[in-house]
């Protein structure tokens, strides 16, 4: 897992080994101060040697100059490289993902993956940076102290390295204790917030039962356990700062009555006493912060996996070796076609699928949900591979073809569509990248969507917003279809893309295809009948088989499931929904 | 400890300006005091002890070498007695200082977690009891910031810098104060090198700061168009679009990529910068000492000059960690700014009187009783008569030249005026936005009317406590709604006090009991993530079930446009047809068999009713009734 992250430094590695260069050199100047400051004490002041200061002061002011520029260097090579890890990072995730199938997707899930690019990445970059900056820099600190304590005198400094197995062992049990605690601290923390975020969506529902009471009680209670909680956990942290303090000042003591013993009989100066003071604080204090680059990598690892998830994700569709680039025509065949999204699963999806369209051919599917109708499709533009058999189009199996030759003439337009932010022509030549404005026009004549994008202010300059939110259901069916259509493609699939048009447009489409691409396929999926009543050949599905297929007259007579959902539509169950419609 | 991850939002537009800190602070410590005032008193009281202690740590070790040591030295037979028993007095001022420490530390705990959870209380509360409107015109996202970062940002003041800035000032004003007392001159070097430090961490801290605003900016935009090509991520693959998208994600990630260095690049010199500046205010007190003191000048010893430096060191590290502070201090003002302004927001008001309660019918008069009798009475007070007395509740509606809009300048109804008798059922047609969703939210007072009056069973609904209203009025929205709970609990949601055999019946009347039974844990089975892993349908089934069990005289029903199969519609429509049985109904329809069989069709266009009538008569009239229905004939 670290290595795949390791990976992803890339160009900031340079920044990344110079900033705990500099780290320490700061150190260094750090540690060299205090002896300087004792020197000036020492032999400046207590002797009355102007000079001395002079000379030491310059060398101070020189350390201090040194350190500053270490310490700015470091601060600003740990930036950039904290802040391009976390770039490298997204865009790694993000080329990754745009690597992945349809398969890969669903594994992950939208929100799954925009917490990975975001938040998580925040995380490591922030941890990133602390262990650049502090990794090297607390243990040199401490080493550093602790060496110019011993230098200055060995039997003092011992009393340190008690104080530091002391400390070291209590911030180790603190750590450990605490942590356990906070795990459960964050899952209430999330599952509080989880609730509240339901709360403020489903305002309606908790008003229309006038259930605010409840919610405020119920809240409470989480937010009590939440209180316990978090009271246990911060109460072991409590102990941090006594122990802390309580450590250097039996160092102070220590010292004091040893260094004072010793400053008598000879062996310690004052300044040197001072000094020793000195590197107490900078010791204690550095393993202080190395128990905090320590929790906060542990907290970050949680993040780092999740990461390094997406990043070994491998595409599990991979464009074939010679592929061929031509699609000579639009027929399919399905040929003892299983399939199921996951391997190994006991019952497939789709089983024991046989079918022969030819090109130029409208084919309506219909079928109960969960009856795999998108699944059949799906196999089609090979957004997903068969589990056995074989999928031909143009008679050839469809994983020949280049996979992105074969998606440009079988052009779908999915059940669950998106617009993106741009405006309606940006959005059209997500089909062909070279249309023109004519190419676009004529393609919305045919979806039926000119005639509304006509009657908005700025036409076809007219800003979509993110997710389509500013045209209706059915507009943004239209304008999928008409995106769709600028491919030219040989085959045309509809999953259920006309819903939310009313029914008099959704007949005009469909005369429109008819009469305008007439040698293309056309798949329809519908729930309506008399969106594929007059379709050429229809298809019945029901539980992952072909139950029947056939024109409507023949089905009419032969297929029960399609007879049943035919009176039941026409005997007045049908749909008033004329939702995007504008009539 | 830092808190959960949660990245950052950006703050909700123009409001990232923060107005009179000084009046936030002080309702934040407000907040605080109101509750722990015997804690809050305590604390600061151990954190001068600790601080004291700490300071008279720094004091002993002058007379440690001018008392203790240098007499001493020489002597053939040096006498500590006097150390010890100066070690043991320091020693004990330690360890009240390190008990003071502990102390407060953990009161700490309790003030703060204790504080920060009767917060989150209240803000939930008053927001639970925000009108409809707030949810519409704030983003979700907003008020989510408000309990994940804004509350995470008040712990962090409340908890490190509050107690943190007190030590600091005390540390500081007792340093300075034995400065002063040691050499004015010194002092007045300290001082300069002090206000050099403050104005350099002001010049830095802004300028990090500025750089920080754009990194919340470009954050912002990475993670939104992350947000919406992964959302699209399936139509990307499908238009062979990976090379544009990529393309376009480079160059926002690189432009925050520039931000996120600079901000903090700046951040990090602060700290180093500081810290060096403090050692060249020491070199310059040992020069100006040193010169002072070996010429005699204002009576500085060279005693009094080691003390000193020691003073110097002491004095600068309290302001480097209070400008440490400042950043944390400035983002929790920030939060406390948004958590105030929700608490501040008005909630629903309700002037209503009359009450809905159980009634009995005894002699032809109804009268109050606590049972549940199935007959609920309008408790009606009459202020001028002093006189209390009950309507039969039965659902009836009256709409009058009702005028309503969302904003004042825009009218989205006019004039609508309907009546619904008991046990009818009234449906409302009509394309997108022309007003069904609006006049059932009317009904039940999510929004109030800006002209006109609704009646219910002949009472003004202002008239009526909105809870007694909402609780007689059987809601099932577009949008089901399931809470993370067991389906039981959902479907008791619609009555609390319902037994489980109430809800199973309510279930089975709904058609849901069937699917819920094949389900894992069948009733018991808990839904996650607003029911995601059940179907439209069994969606739409439970919401009717919720409605069922809740048993009102009158529905409010808004018909699911979204596609499901034929087979499963005829379930849902046949739960839908028991339970609009017997009480008085409107229904936003979009399904031909629902509107047909309406007691009432109400046809509205751009907010006005411009048919009404039966279906019959409606088709006569061949308007725009007739042209939906032929519309949908074509085949």
């Amino acid at each position: 897992m670290l290595k795949t992250l390791g990976a992803q430094i890339k160009e900031f590695k340079a920044d990344s080994i110079r900033t705990p260069l500099y780290m320490i050199l700061e150190v260094l100047m750090e540690t060299m101060i205090p002896l300087m400051m004792a020197s000036i004490v020492d032999q400046g002041v207590e002797a009355g040697n102007m000079a001395h200061i002079y000379k030491m002061g310059i060398l101070m002011v020189a350390a201090a100059a040194v350190g500053l520029f270490a310490g700015v260097m470091g601060g600003k090579y740990g930036a950039r490289a904290s802040a391009g890890f976390a770039k490298n990072l997204r865009e790694a995730m993000y080329e990754n993902i745009q690597t992945f199938s349809f398969s890969n997707i669903d594994k992950f899930s939208t929100a799954g993956l925009v917490t990975r690019m975001t938040t998580d990445v925040t995380n490591i970059q922030n941890a990133y940076q602390m262990i650049l900056r502090m990794c090297m820099r607390a243990p040199a600190s401490l080493i550093c102290a602790l060496a110019m304590a011993f230098w200055i005198n060995a039997k003092v400094a011992s009393i340190y390295l008690i104080a530091v197995i002391f400390l070291g062992c209590i911030l180790m049990l603190i750590i450990r204790n605490a942590m356990k605690y906070f795990d459960q601290v964050f899952r209430k923390y999330d599952d509080l917030n989880a609730s509240v975020q339901e709360n403020v969506t489903g305002i309606r529902v908790v008003k229309a039962f006038v259930r605010e009471d409840y919610e405020i009680g119920r809240f409470h209670k989480a937010s009590g356990n939440l209180y316990q909680m978090f009271l246990k956990a911060e109460s072991i942290v409590a102990w941090n700062a006594p122990v802390m303090q309580f450590t250097v000042y039996a160092c102070i003591l220590g010292i004091s009555w040893l260094g004072a013993h010793m400053i008598v009989q000879g062996s310690l100066t004052t300044g040197e006493l001072m000094s020793l003071l000195t590197y107490c604080m900078n010791i204690l204090m550095s393993l202080m912060m190395l128990s905090m680059v320590f929790v906060m990598i542990t907290l970050s690892m949680a993040s780092a996996e999740r990461i390094a998830e997406v990043l070994d994700e491998k595409a599990d569709l991979v464009n074939p070796k010679d592929a061929d680039f031509t699609v000579p025509d639009g027929s399919i065949a399905f040929e003892n076609v299983s399939f199921g999204y996951q391997k190994n699963h006991e019952r497939p999806v789709l089983s024991g699928v046989n079918l022969k369209i030819r090109a130029g051919e409208t084919i309506g599917i219909i079928g109960g949900t969960g009856s795999a109708k998108t699944s059949l499709v799906n196999l089609i533009s090979r957004l997903y591979d068969v589990t056995e058999g074989s999928v031909k189009v143009g008679g050839k199996d469809v994983r020949t073809y280049d996979v992105e030759t074969l998606r440009n003439e079988v052009s779908v337009v999915l059940q669950k569509n998106v617009l993106f932010s741009g405006t309606i022509l940006e959005n059209l030549r997500w089909g062909d990248k070279n249309a023109s404005e004519e190419d676009c026009k004529r393609a919305c004549e045919l979806a039926c969507a000119d005639e509304f994008i006509q009657k908005m202010p700025d036409q076809y300059q007219t800003y979509i917003e993110q997710g389509g939110a500013n045209v209706s259901g059915g507009q943004k069916q239209r304008l999928c279809i008409a995106r769709a259509l600028l491919k030219k493609p040989k085959i045309l699939i509809l999953d259920d893309s006309t819903s939310a048009v009313d029914t008099a447009t959704d007949a005009r489409i469909r005369q429109a295809f008819a009469q305008e691409i007439p040698n293309t396929t056309k798949l329809i999926i519908a729930q309506r009948i008399s969106s594929i009543q007059s379709a050429d050949r229809i298809i019945v599905m029901d539980n992952g088989c072909v139950h029947g297929f056939g024109t409507h007259q023949e089905l009419m007579e032969t297929d029960e499931i399609y007879r049943d959902v035919y009176e039941s539509q026409m005997s007045g169950k049908g749909d008033f929904d004329e939702n995007g419609g504008d009539l | 400890m830092p808190g959960p991850m949660h990245a950052k939002r950006l703050p909700p537009g123009g409001k990232n300006k923060i107005k009179n800190p000084g009046k936030l602070l002080k309702r934040l410590l407000a907040y605080v005091w109101k509750n722990y005032a015997v804690a809050c008193v305590i604390v600061v009281v151990c954190i001068f002890i600790s601080v004291l202690s700490n300071v008279q740590g720094t004091l002993f070790l002058k007379t440690l070498i001018d008392v203790y040591i240098l007499p001493l030295i020489g002597s053939e037979n040096p006498d500590f007695s006097g150390l010890l028993q100066a070690i043991v007095r320091v020693g004990s001022f330690y360890a009240v200082g390190v008990g003071s420490t502990f102390a407060y530390t953990k009161i700490m705990i309790y003030v703060t977690q204790g504080s920060l959870r009767r917060l989150r209380d209240d803000l939930f509360a008053h927001m639970e009891k925000l009108p409809i409107r707030y949810f519409d015109t704030t983003s979700h996202g907003n008020i989510m910031s408000v309990y994940t970062n804004d509350i995470d940002t008040l712990r962090q003041m409340v908890s490190q810098s509050i107690p943190q800035l007190l030590s600091s000032a005390i540390t500081i004003i007792s340093v300075l104060a034995s400065m002063i007392r040691l050499n004015i001159p010194l002092t007045a070097v300290t001082l300069v090198m002090v206000a050099l430090m403050l104005f350099v961490t002001k010049k830095i801290a802004g300028l990090s700061g500025s750089y920080f605003i754009d990194q919340q900016v470009n954050i912002g935009k990475v993670n939104g168009y992350i947000e919406e090509m992964m959302e699209g991520q399936k139509v990307v693959k499908v238009f062979c679009h990976e090379e544009e998208s990529k393309e376009k994600f480079k160059e926002l990630n690189e432009a925050l990529f520039d931000s996120a260095y600079q901000a903090n690049q700046f951040a990090n010199i602060l700290m180093p910068l500081n810290a060096q500046m403090g050692n060249i205010s020491y070199v310059l007190c040992a020069l100006v000492g040193g010169a002072l003191a070996l010429n005699n000048l204002t009576g500085l010893t060279v005693g009094g000059l080691a003390s000193f430096l020691t003073f110097n060191k002491s004095f600068n590290m309290p302001i480097n960690q209070v400008s440490q502070q400042l950043n944390s201090i400035v983002m929790a003002m920030a939060g406390a700014q948004r958590v105030f302004a929700l608490l501040d927001e008005t909630p629903e008001t309700d002037e209503g009187y009359v009450t809905l309660v159980n009634a009995k019918e005894e002699n032809g008069a109804l009268t109050e009783t606590t049972e549940r009798t199935g007959i609920w009475a309008w408790k009606h007070f009459h202020k001028d008569s002093g006189t209390t007395d009950y309507v039969r509740q039965q659902g009836d509606l009256v709409l009058d030249g009702v005028d309503f809009g969302y904003t004042e300048e825009k009218t989205v109804l006019h004039d609508i005026k309907l009546y619904a008798k008991p046990g009818q059922k009234i449906a409302f047609v009509g394309s997108t936005g022309a007003g069904k969703t609006t006049i059932t939210n009317l009904i039940n007072r999510f929004y109030d009317i800006s002209d006109g009056k609704i009646r219910y069973d002949g009472i003004n609904i202002n008239k009526i406590k909105k809870d007694d209203l909402r609780h007689s009025l059987g809601m099932v929205l577009q949008d089901t709604h399931l809470f993370t709970n067991t389906v039981m609990e959902n479907i008791r949601y619609g009555r609390l006090e319902a037994t489980d055999e109430e809800v199973i019946a309510a279930a089975k009347l709904a058609n849901a009991d069937g699917f819920i039974r094949r389900l894992p844990q069948g009733y018991q089975t808990v839904l996650h993530g607003d029911g995601a892993s059940l179907s439209q349908g069994q969606r739409q089934l439970l919401a009717i079930a919720r409605a069922a069990v809740a048993d009102p005289p009158a529905l409010i029903l808004d018909e699911a446009t979204s596609s499901i199969d034929t087979r499963t519609e005829r379930i849902v429509q046949d739960g839908m047809d028991k339970l609009m049985q017997g009480r008085t109904t409107f229904v936003i329809a979009h399904r031909l068999s629902t509107v047909k069989n309406s007691d009432c069709i109400v046809v509205l266009e751009n907010g006005r009713v411009i048919e009404k009538g039966t279906h019959d008569e409606l088709l006569e009239e061949k308007g725009k009734y007739y042209q939906l229905y032929t519309g949908n004939s074509i085949a």
